[in-house]
């Protein structure tokens, strides 16, 4: 079953726990400014929003490299990064339409989410479930219960 | 690993910037952030110094944790000679300052002398300017970091800095970080200001290494574990944050009301937890927007809240119909039961001030709360304050004196030179609700005798942070005792004092300590720090370091007489409530506390003491 990750702002506390563990995953150090996933802070609006790739099947990433450096986990469906074959053109950043392709200045290579290979680490790291890794089929079946559940009760209080 | 190793020492006279090694001999043995910042502290200045004068150094420290996944692991302190207190200061903040000063490599920056004009510090890892700062001079916190992020096209620089209030000399200003988390209390902002510094911008990138990964990890996800299942940690204060204990304690008839001539609040539900969360006649919405966490936290105890937008206070200035952090319970109690206030949109407007410019919500309360004491009696009147009626209980009066405190304007200038300062001017010193200077929290000692002993011997001055005995005096952690009792109580408030300096030093937030003992925090410091950190080990660091602040007062001039507490607390009993009739009972337990800390009959460490804490 392919499965994706799936965020909801709403439970989101701002923690960073998800930079933590995406960071040392994959740059084995606490670095939230190498984290492929990135929590938003709407201060004056008091929302804070993680993002990060949502694995386009067509991706944008992918058709603009020239050096065929991106490709697709048969197993997860992530769009990885190959660091032997990227050659740090950039080309990927200006494609991608989220942003969620970036370039590292430290390494010369674009980094983006990988999925950690189908263990997501920032959604073992979330204290509140703002992010999880549910069937990629059905991401929307928790809103759907939710609603499901306020219509029935509607409809009894009615009855 | 853990620590950075590196120490960044600015020096505003010269105005140069330097790395140097850390002391590595010293973090063995003071840890990180209070404690090792007090050290260098102690060993660079001299404890008699003018806490403004350009001879006061400022230390910006972060713990070996700092930085790391352990939870709640973001927090950084500011260590220097309070403008407050004269005491040694020392005020911790979270937000995610603390994690962007340790990913740009550095455990410190010790900031010295004063600058010819107003600058800011910008650090972009090993790189470190000191650049002019006269746009922002004159600014709120709000204004200069969102200023410096524009300025520097960086959305992602994290700032700390003083408003208005700290350039301006009021005595209690902070540094505030992410727009609303503080570096609160004691002056430290003040210090700040009269370095002519605005604000330290900081880029980081370097990452954080701890020694043992493998063992890191499973220690911090067990610590994690604890705190989810803990009813404090991972329901209470999560659910309602720390405004969880207004109701309980003003049931417990501990709630310091109207500058503490009661004990109990009728508005206390007004400005509780549960009237937050309530939808509001006006709009239907309620003023908690949302939770907050700060870096690395798990727990989430921070409020985000709005004013009604049609409370007198926003209702013509859309720029205040906006969301920010606030109401914690110490800022609740000290705008709203210290001056009897029940207006929680009020209260909730004057927090934003206290954010927006920059000064200590519990100091500017409790020193509101004095000046209508000294209104309502004649002391001072319409005269003195420029026309404000200064009643106990006006909304009105609480939101004037916090703008005006936040530009030190008007009436607002007095107040804020703090209660001691304000009460002694008039002749009335015994109105002030403080100890050393500072102004005293949310607990009523005579209800809750321990927390008497805590404000009379804290370091900083009057402070429910040094050795929180409410836990176990009202909440029952780790274990019940009785709050009307001051049997027993000297050696819990020298326990929690000894372990509160533990974890104040290791980069953790003292929030933990309701569900964590130091069991569960010696195996996270141990995989990630050289050497072998075990509970006992951490005590001994907490005890080095109390007496260690001890002797900087002693030296500053404080002596065992400045122990002690308003005669409010020791002569005038509770009139309701649990505690009915009873006082503080200092005098009982300060002479076994000097016994058990193994100080004088005066309060001085005596040498063998000196010798066995290693100092």
């Amino acid at each position: 079953m392919l499965k994706s990750l799936q965020i909801d702002p709403e439970k989101c506390t701002g923690c960073l726990q998800c930079e933590l563990a995406c960071s040392y995953e994959n740059e084995g150090v606490f670095n939230p400014s190498k984290s492929r996933i990135k929590v938003f802070n709407f201060h004056e609006q008091g929302r804070m929003v993680p993002y990060t790739c949502t694995q386009c099947d067509d991706a944008w990433c992918m058709s603009a490299c020239p050096v065929d450096a991106i490709s697709v986990d048969a197993e997860t469906g992530a769009k990885v990064v190959s660091d032997a074959a990227c050659v740090g053109c950039k080309v990927c950043t200006i494609a991608c339409p989220f942003g969620t392709i970036n370039y590292n200045a430290s390494s010369g290579k674009v980094i983006k989410c990988d999925l950690c290979g189908g263990d997501p680490k920032c959604v073992s790291a979330c204290p509140t479930d703002a992010i999880t890794y549910v069937d990629a089929n059905w991401t929307g079946i928790d809103k759907m219960r939710n609603w499901a559940a306020k219509t029935d009760s509607g409809s009894q209080a009615e009855a | 690993m853990a620590w950075a190793r590196n120490i960044l020492r600015v020096n505003l006279t010269k105005g140069t910037c330097a790395n140097e090694p850390l002391n590595m001999d010293w973090a063995q043995k003071y840890l990180g952030q209070r404690g090792l910042a007090t050290k260098y502290l102690v060993e660079e200045t001299d404890p008699k110094v003018d806490p403004l004068s350009p001879d006061n150094k400022m230390i910006m420290a972060t713990g070996p944790l700092t930085g790391t996944c352990a939870s709640t692991a973001g927090r950084y302190s500011v260590i220097t000679k309070g403008a407050l207190t004269g005491a040694i200061a020392c005020s911790n903040s979270g937000g995610y300052f603390g994690n962007e000063m340790k990913n740009a490599g550095y455990d410190m920056i010790i900031i010295e002398g004063k600058s010819k004009k107003p600058v800011y510090l910008f650090i972009e890892d090993d790189k470190a300017e000191l650049l002019d700062a006269s746009a922002y001079w004159g600014t709120s916190c709000w204004d200069t970091e969102e200023g410096i992020k524009a300025k520097h096209q960086d959305p992602q620089i994290r700032v700390a800095s003083i408003g208005i209030s700290g350039e301006v000399g009021v005595k209690f200003a902070c540094i505030v970080n992410d727009m609303h988390r503080a570096a609160g209390r004691s002056g430290v902002g003040t210090v700040m200001g009269s370095k002519n510094l605005k604000a330290v911008a900081i880029r980081g990138s370097l990452g954080v290494k701890v020694n043992d990964p493998e063992k890191f990890f499973a220690a911090t996800a067990a610590g994690k574990a604890v705190l989810s299942e803990n009813p404090v940690t991972g329901q209470g204060l999560p659910a309602f944050g720390t405004q969880v204990l207004m109701n309980v304690i003003n049931e417990s008839g501990a709630l310091p009301t109207r500058n503490s001539t009661e004990v109990q609040f009728e508005g206390a539900n007004s400005i509780s937890a549960e009237a937050m969360a309530e939808a509001r006649q006006g709009d239907g919405k309620a003023n908690l927007l949302t939770t907050a966490a700060c870096f690395g936290c798990t727990i989430g105890c921070g409020r985000i809240s709005t004013v009604e937008r049609s409370h007198y206070t926003v209702a013509e200035r859309p720029e205040y119909q906006i969301a920010s952090g606030g109401l914690e319970y110490e800022a609740a109690w000290a705008l709203g039961a210290a001056t009897g206030v029940d207006d929680i949109n009020a209260l909730t407007f004057a927090n934003f001030i206290c954010n927006e410019q920059g000064f200590d919500p519990i100091s500017f309360g409790a020193t509101v709360g004095a000046a209508m004491e000294m209104y309502e009696t004649g002391v001072i009147s319409d005269k003195e304050t420029g026309g404000i009626e200064l009643k106990f209980g006006s909304a009105k009066a609480l939101t004037d004196l916090a703008e005006l405190t936040g530009k030190g304007e008007g009436f607002g200038a007095e107040i804020g030179l703090g209660s001691k300062r304000l009460c002694e001017k008039y002749g009335k010193p015994e109105l002030s609700m403080a100890v050393k200077g500072q102004e005293f929290p949310a607990y009523d000692s005579r209800s809750i005798q321990g927390m008497g002993l805590t404000y009379a011997t804290s370091n900083r001055g009057a402070c429910h942070l040094r050795s929180y005995t409410v836990s176990s005096e009202i909440l029952g952690i780790p274990e019940k005792t009785d709050p009307t009792a001051s049997e027993g109580k000297a050696g819990l408030v020298m326990a929690f004092q000894d372990a509160t300096g533990a974890v104040d030093s290791s980069g953790l937030c003292l929030f933990t300590t309701f569900a964590w003992s130091l069991d569960d925090i010696a195996p996270q410091i141990d995989a990630a720090c050289e050497g072998d950190w075990t509970a006992e080990r951490l005590v001994e660091v907490g005890e080095r370091v109390w007496n260690l602040e001890r002797m900087y007062n002693i030296r500053a001039g404080f002596t065992g007489a400045d122990d002690t507490l308003p005669k409010r607390l020791l002569k005038d009993a509770a009139k309701t409530g649990p505690a009915e009739g009873k006082v503080n009972e200092l005098g009982k337990m300060l002479p076994e506390y000097y016994e058990l800390r193994g100080w004088t009959a005066d309060g001085v460490p005596s040498n063998e003491t000196l010798e066995r804490v290693a100092l």
